[in-house]
């Protein structure tokens, strides 16, 4: 698979059917999933109408450590076998990383006024998210901030492999400080906790929200592959 | 082995030359005066607050620091000596590190004990304060030391610096609080001592990682 995908023209090819696929795939499930999830699953005895906010927040709050991981084993592709596109797709996914995050901790903010009576709450897991938040930002910061594209995707390789280390800090902390935050309800010893009734519209949005970081994530790189040949023929064109 | 130690006795001396810990210092003290002029100068509040924004004020002095680290290096060809050297770089950037730490850690942590004593922390838990400052230091140090790899070539990289350190930043402080806090002392002091260890570990070897890369 690395190595297939390290020819950009296979990647080109593969990647024009594959990104509107996936597209579709996330617009399908979205308007399975959003009405399943907004309007026909039943609420929560104790939360209300609002446990509908999990069905935003928790996906988001997964996908975003998800794109984190996939960026962390990306920038190792990148550093230790010099993967042409592996760069790429770390860069390409970060600004789905940073919103992902983003969602996350807004809408878990809109959840907890109503639920625990606080728009926030330093607790470990939220501190956590947004020690997260700010590490895709400092991500893109230094991306942007070096002109030598090489140089730049080497150096946020290594600063992204040193930011994997929060990765278990936020999955861990709600454990470690037992404190607001719910645990883990699905992948936990006993099996899952949630009702089926609303597992389903979950893993619905689940789905969504990983078919539009596949989808933006190729049409991501797509763009950069395109720039890289603009720029190239704007080279050649200069030097002729 | 005498690679390092010059390397060490080299950077202790350029720091010192430049001012040594007195502008880091001047810094923390200054940071650390407006804590009482933001929050009034009423005696409970202070003694709750005060030893966290200690920590908060030795971390943005340490930041401070990191900027012109590895920059003077890069532009003067210091760090092309160091990548000829037959010593690992690793090493010598753990050297720079430790340099870093005594000039600037460790007089931090020193003046936070009287510090904290203006902030009306408790005398008898002022000693704790500073070990654990001098702790922590070495742990902002070691990831300092991989922030200012990566944005050694940036011009202007101050803030940049900060956002992608920060980060690294928060483990240090929970347990430092803890330890200023006075709850779980023992405890929090192992831990604040495992992240200094990590970061003394793990910082180097990105820094020169990054360093390879910036020389090119």
């Amino acid at each position: 698979m690395f190595a297939f995908m390290a020819n950009p023209a296979r990647f080109m090819a593969f990647s024009s059917w594959a990104a509107p696929l996936l597209l579709a795939a996330a617009l399908a499930l979205f308007a399975a999933g959003l009405p399943w999830a907004l309007f026909y699953s039943p609420a929560d005895y104790q939360q209300g109408e609002t446990v509908r906010i999990m069905y935003i927040h928790v996906p988001a709050a997964w996908w975003s450590m998800g794109v984190y991981a996939f960026m962390g084993g990306a920038s190792f592709v990148s550093l230790v076998w010099r993967h042409a596109l592996a760069d790429v797709a770390a860069r390409a996914a970060a600004p789905v990383g940073t919103v992902f995050a983003g969602v996350c901790l807004v809408t878990g903010s809109l959840w907890g006024a109503p639920t625990w009576g606080t728009w926030w709450e330093w607790d470990g897991r939220m501190t956590s998210m947004l020690v997260l938040f700010v590490t895709y930002l400092g991500y893109l910061a230094l991306w942007a901030a070096i002109e030598d594209e090489e140089k730049a995707a080497r150096l946020a390789a290594i600063l992204c492999l040193a930011g994997l280390i929060n990765l278990p800090i936020v999955k861990f902390s709600v454990d470690w400080w037992s404190t607001l935050h719910q645990p883990a309800s699905l992948l936990r010893s006993g099996g899952s906790a949630i009702d089926p009734a609303m597992l389903g519209p979950l893993l619905t949005m689940a789905g969504a929200y990983l078919a539009l970081f596949g989808a933006l994530t190729l049409m991501n790189m797509r763009a950069a592959i395109f720039r890289r040949r603009v720029e190239a023929a704007a080279l050649r064109e200069a030097r002729a | 082995m005498r690679a390092l130690g010059a390397a060490f006795q080299r950077d202790l001396a350029l720091m010192w030359s430049g001012g040594g810990a007195l502008a880091p210092i001047g810094f923390f003290l200054g940071a650390t005066m407006l804590v009482p002029l933001a929050m009034g100068p009423e005696r409970t509040l202070l003694a709750s607050a005060g030893p966290p924004l200690v920590w908060i004020a030795a971390a943005l002095a340490v930041l401070a620091t990191l900027e012109r680290l590895f920059q003077a290096d890069l532009e003067d060809g210091s760090l092309d000596q160091m990548l000829i050297s037959r010593a690992p770089l690793e090493l010598l950037v753990l050297a720079k590190g430790a340099a870093l730490w005594c000039a600037i850690g460790l007089p931090l942590a020193l003046a936070a004990g009287p510090a904290a004593i203006a902030l009306q922390a408790p005398l008898e838990r002022v000693p704790v304060i500073i070990v654990s400052l001098a702790l922590g230091t070495a742990a902002f140090v070691g990831a300092g030391l991989a922030g200012a790899a990566v944005t050694a070539g940036v011009k202007r990289g101050g803030v940049l610096i900060a956002l992608i350190v920060l980060p690294f930043f928060a483990p240090p402080i929970i347990f430092g609080a803890a330890v200023a806090g006075g709850k779980d002392v023992t405890a929090a002091l192992m831990i604040l001592g495992g992240c200094a260890l990590a970061a003394a570990a793990l910082g180097p070897i990105a820094a020169a990682a990054a360093l390879r890369l910036q020389a090119e």
